[in-house]
């Protein structure tokens, strides 16, 4: 896809438990590194381009933790973000985007019910509702999606979910290759690619980044929009400013850090 | 003070904590036909698809309201679809007027590229516009969208920005700015257009 001077985008992931980050930071600046909406301003002034949030909640509080949460973000922040994670009907959908977030991220309820994609679309726009796919490489080739954190095979090819995830209403698609995730061995190139080229909507590919290389190498070679990460942020291992940089080194067009400044 | 038009449609949260970061001290969400001509300025939100956002607006009698503030020369600000209402009427929804302030209409957004367009773009100030005054040329601003607007007047493009050919990015006139993109989503430099924008209202 060519003929557009948008830019690829930068997004950090924060995992959230109760209303606070888990797998914490290190940034010493930060006085409060399990605050989402401390760690989200740091990510902000540097030049962050959207961030998702992923709500792990277990408890019965949740619903209340996740519309509160996406509450106190959207009074902060000025940049986009998503809410994920166990969202599993239109109205809670419905009640974290009335409270600030700009897209909610579903998962295996989608799996489950592929109409709450076109729910959610109705209701508030197909820009708001993205579809999170966790895929797996299948031994003999292709891709599978899997739920429920990779523990359960769903039998249906990623490919083919992708795409009719976005006839069903999804304006986004989060791509989390779980053969990567936690690898710091690069994006799944093949499986973003594949996923690309396949929807016209654009592809947040995430899933094993570990260093700036891999996010050069996933825009030279996948039409993929976004790359998302979370433990090289949140450890400091890599500045989202000084992945800017790089990135604009090597030709890749993106949002300079300074204008977030 | 400033109205936020509540038709139920857009992310009201989020752009009445921005209007507030942008030094608004009084910032109403409100459908309330009193509130909106009272008001100072008025902002016209706006997400989802155009026909749904034309038809409740209508329903709730706020196409008149946002008329007649347009009459007063009460300053108005569209956003996104609430830009796209501005015109007569959108491929997306061929059978539901929008509020024909602005003659034209509105495309689905056409090439070989992604759609939505989402994302940060660079847009190209093609007319000077007191609220976007200070703005650089070529400043990343925050967009999401399948449509954009055809204005049958050029003259009445202010910005464009660049996916699959020049996209109109904001149209306007005297105490009128229509914004493709999402002041409120846009980082420092979408904070500096709302900044613009309410100090014009208290002037």
């Amino acid at each position: 896809m060519s003929e557009t001077m948008l830019s690829k985008r930068v997004i950090p992931c924060l995992d959230v438990e109760d209303g606070r980050v888990v797998k914490g930071t290190r940034f010493v600046e930060v006085r409060d590194a399990g605050d989402p909406i401390a760690l989200a301003s740091r990510y902000d002034r540097e030049g962050a381009d959207e961030l998702v949030f992923l709500d792990i909640t277990a408890s019965v509080e949740r619903r209340r933790t996740v519309v509160d949460l996406a509450r106190r973000v959207a009074e902060t922040l000025s940049i986009p973000f998503c809410v994920g994670g166990g969202i599993g009907s239109v109205d809670l959908a419905a009640a974290i985007l009335r409270a600030g977030a700009d897209k909610v991220a579903v998962n295996t309820a989608a799996v489950r019910r592929p109409a709450l994609l076109a729910e959610i679309a109705a209701r508030a726009g197909s820009q708001a509702a993205v579809l999170a796919i966790d895929a797996r490489r299948r031994e003999g080739g292709g891709y599978e999606v899997v739920v429920e954190g990779g523990r359960t095979v769903t039998g249906l090819d990623a490919i083919e979910w992708a795409r009719r995830g976005v006839a069903a209403g999804a304006g986004e698609i989060l791509l989390t290759s779980i053969d990567r995730d936690g690898t710091r061995d690069g994006f799944d190139l093949e499986l973003t690619a594949r996923v690309a080229d396949a929807v016209r909507v654009p592809v947040i590919a995430s899933g094993g980044a570990g260093n700036a290389s891999h996010f050069v190498d996933l825009f030279a070679t996948t039409g993929s929009d976004a790359g998302l990460a979370a433990s090289i942020f949140h450890s400091g291992e890599v500045v989202v400013a000084d992945l800017k940089l790089a990135l604009a080194s090597r030709g890749v067009r993106v949002r300079p850090s300074a204008e977030a400044a | 003070m400033i109205a936020i038009v509540d038709y139920g449609v857009g992310n009201l949260a989020s752009l009445d904590a921005a209007l507030r970061r942008a030094g608004a001290g009084d910032v109403v969400i409100t459908r309330s036909h009193v509130d909106i001509l009272a008001a100072k300025a008025v902002v016209l939100p706006g997400v989802g698809r155009f026909g749904h956002c034309a038809s409740e607006l209508r329903r709730l009698g706020l196409d008149v309201m946002v008329r007649v503030a347009r009459e007063r020369g009460i300053p108005l600000l569209g956003l996104c679809v609430g830009m796209q209402l501005f015109f007569d009427e959108s491929e997306e929804d061929p059978g539901t007027p929008g509020l024909g302030l602005c003659r034209g209409r509105v495309r689905r957004l056409h090439g070989d590229v992604r759609v939505p367009h989402t994302g940060w773009n660079q847009v190209r100030i093609v007319r000077t516009h007191p609220w976007l005054a200070g703005v650089p040329d070529e400043a990343y601003f925050y967009f999401v969208h399948s449509y954009a607007a055809q204005p049958a007047d050029e003259g009445a493009i202010v910005a464009t920005v660049d996916h699959g050919g020049a996209v109109v990015a904001a149209v306007g006139s005297d105490r009128v700015l229509g914004l493709q993109f999402h002041p409120e989503k846009s980082g420092a430099m979408g904070t500096s257009v709302l900044r613009s924008f309410v100090r014009a209202t208290a002037a």
